[in-house]
């Protein structure tokens, strides 16, 4: 978790300068040019559209205090697609390409005592 | 001037509860107290927000506003009695967040409401000695009072961060001076470990708000040698809608100099962002050439105060603004019972 904090805290993803595809989360290689790819940094916006949505009634261990909340796959302006919560939002205002940008929220917590992890969720972009 | 706000950035979580609501569950009158705090309604986190994530919010709008490049910042304090670790800092977790890290001196302060003006200070005297080049300054809170303490009318959350930097061409505004006035007064606290505040009844009013408030606006219009009504705006901090107005009125300014910096009534107590978020809602519509006075206060007990003038920069850079009121007007109820699950208040009742 922790190596991941600038992808997780503010979106860094990579671009290859040689097939001008974006990645998000970051890459080391390029699948597409292989050898000839060339990776470098790139800083997604964080603003996109949702490719798709559901809404979690029963969630995973750690979220129980936050259902009933969307879980959806965004596309990046950037291309890259992302899977996370939308927040501040009643699915009802939600549809397929619906505007949404990055927000910064708590995404879990180890207990009462343990470390907080933050990262990224998406809001409606109006 | 000492130093100036190159940008600044606000945010206020979009959650509401209505006096009326909190009165009726603990059988109080809710006239009574909505004319007797002057608080309509106050914002309440999201279950997923703490004081981290709205600072990155303001500081991440801070930074739009500015222009500048995050790796500019050389220190970034975070004012705050609501820090979600006793031990590790917000200021390390924002600095990240705005892709500050990591050449910078990063910092949390601590001074109940006031730690978020102690920051704008500590900044100006950082980028006016040539220290760093440019310093962001946060407050921010979440703050809880006891179920069914008068507190809990008021006690919301808020951010509110500054850019501040030395070069006068880049200011929107200029912070002309500073003073401030602090004693030792045994008003508010709250103990480590504690879950929620307590209060000195008879200390609250008089010899702690009223008299750092008082005190620090005058020491600072002696200072600069300026007087009540050569201000267009004053924004005072605001514990309750009912403080600020009578101690705007106490040192000779009209409620009229007053509104655009009270939001309060609407909003409830941001504690550390009360008073910088008041000074955002003013600098959201000054127009150049305009003075302002701020002056907060924190229990325990102290007031900064400031004298600010904006610059023909202000309304160029307006475009990059995200106005505090498009927080403040887009807003969903809850009820008590969902309050009680955002503010986790559950397992102290
Ligand atoms: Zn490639």
């Amino acid at each position: 978790m922790w190596r991941r904090i600038p992808e997780r805290y503010r979106m860094a993803g990579s671009l290859c300068e040689n097939c001008r595809q974006n990645f998000f989360p970051r890459r080391t290689f390029c699948p597409i040019c292989r050898r000839k790819g060339k990776i470098v940094d790139k800083q997604m916006s964080g603003k996109g559209k949702v490719f798709a949505y559901s809404l979690v009634t029963a969630p995973p261990v750690g979220y129980e205090g936050e259902i009933p909340y969307i879980l959806a796959i965004i596309e990046l302006d950037e291309g890259p697609k992302v899977t996370a919560q939308i927040v501040d939002c009643k699915c009802d205002k939600l549809e397929i390409g619906t505007k949404v940008k990055s927000a910064f929220r708590r995404i879990t917590e180890d207990g009462d005592e343990g470390i907080i992890y933050y990262g990224f969720k998406f809001k409606l972009d109006k | 001037m000492i130093a100036g706000i190159i940008g600044y950035g606000a945010y206020v979580p979009r959650y509401r509860i209505k006096a009326e609501e909190i009165a009726a569950v603990w059988g109080e009158e809710p006239d009574r107290i909505i004319s007797g705090l002057n608080i309509k309604e106050k914002s309440v986190p999201a279950t997923d927000e703490d004081t981290v994530t709205l600072a990155v919010e303001a500081a991440r709008n801070a930074l739009k506003h500015s222009g500048i490049d995050p790796k500019e910042i050389g220190a970034l304090y975070v004012g705050s009695e609501s820090h979600p670790y006793a031990v590790k800092p917000t200021a390390s977790i924002v600095a990240e967040a705005i892709g500050a890290t990591p050449n910078l001196t990063a910092a949390d302060l601590e001074f109940a409401c006031k730690a978020g003006t102690a920051a704008i200070q500590m900044c100006m005297g950082l980028v006016a000695s040539g220290m760093v080049k440019y310093g962001m300054a946060i407050g921010a809170d979440t703050s809880q009072g006891r179920p069914g303490d008068a507190l809990e009318y008021s006690a919301s959350a808020g951010a509110a961060a500054y850019i501040i930097g030395k070069k006068k061409e880049e200011a929107i505004a200029e912070i002309i001076d500073t003073y401030s006035f602090t004693t030792d007064t045994p008003d508010f606290w709250r103990r480590e470990g504690a879950d929620f505040p307590q209060h000195g009844g008879r200390f609250t009013g008089e010899p702690a708000y009223f008299k750092h408030v008082i005190s620090a606006s005058k020491g600072m219009m002696e200072k600069t040698k300026m007087k009540p009504e050569e201000f267009d705006y004053a924004v005072f901090h605001q514990p309750n809608g009912k403080f600020p107005l009578q101690a705007g009125k106490m040192l000779g300014f009209s409620s009229k100099q007053l509104e655009r910096g009270l939001l309060t009534p609407i909003i409830g107590n941001t504690y550390s962002a009360a008073s910088p978020l008041g000074l955002a809602n003013v600098l959201d519509e000054a127009k150049p050439n305009k003075k302002i006075l701020l002056t907060s206060f924190g229990s325990g007990a102290g007031s900064d105060s400031f004298v600010i003038r904006t610059t023909d920069l202000i309304d160029k850079k307006r475009k990059g603004i995200t106005p505090l009121m498009d927080y403040v007007n887009d807003k969903q109820y809850l009820s008590y019972g969902l309050y009680v699950k955002h503010r986790r208040k559950l397992k102290s009742m």
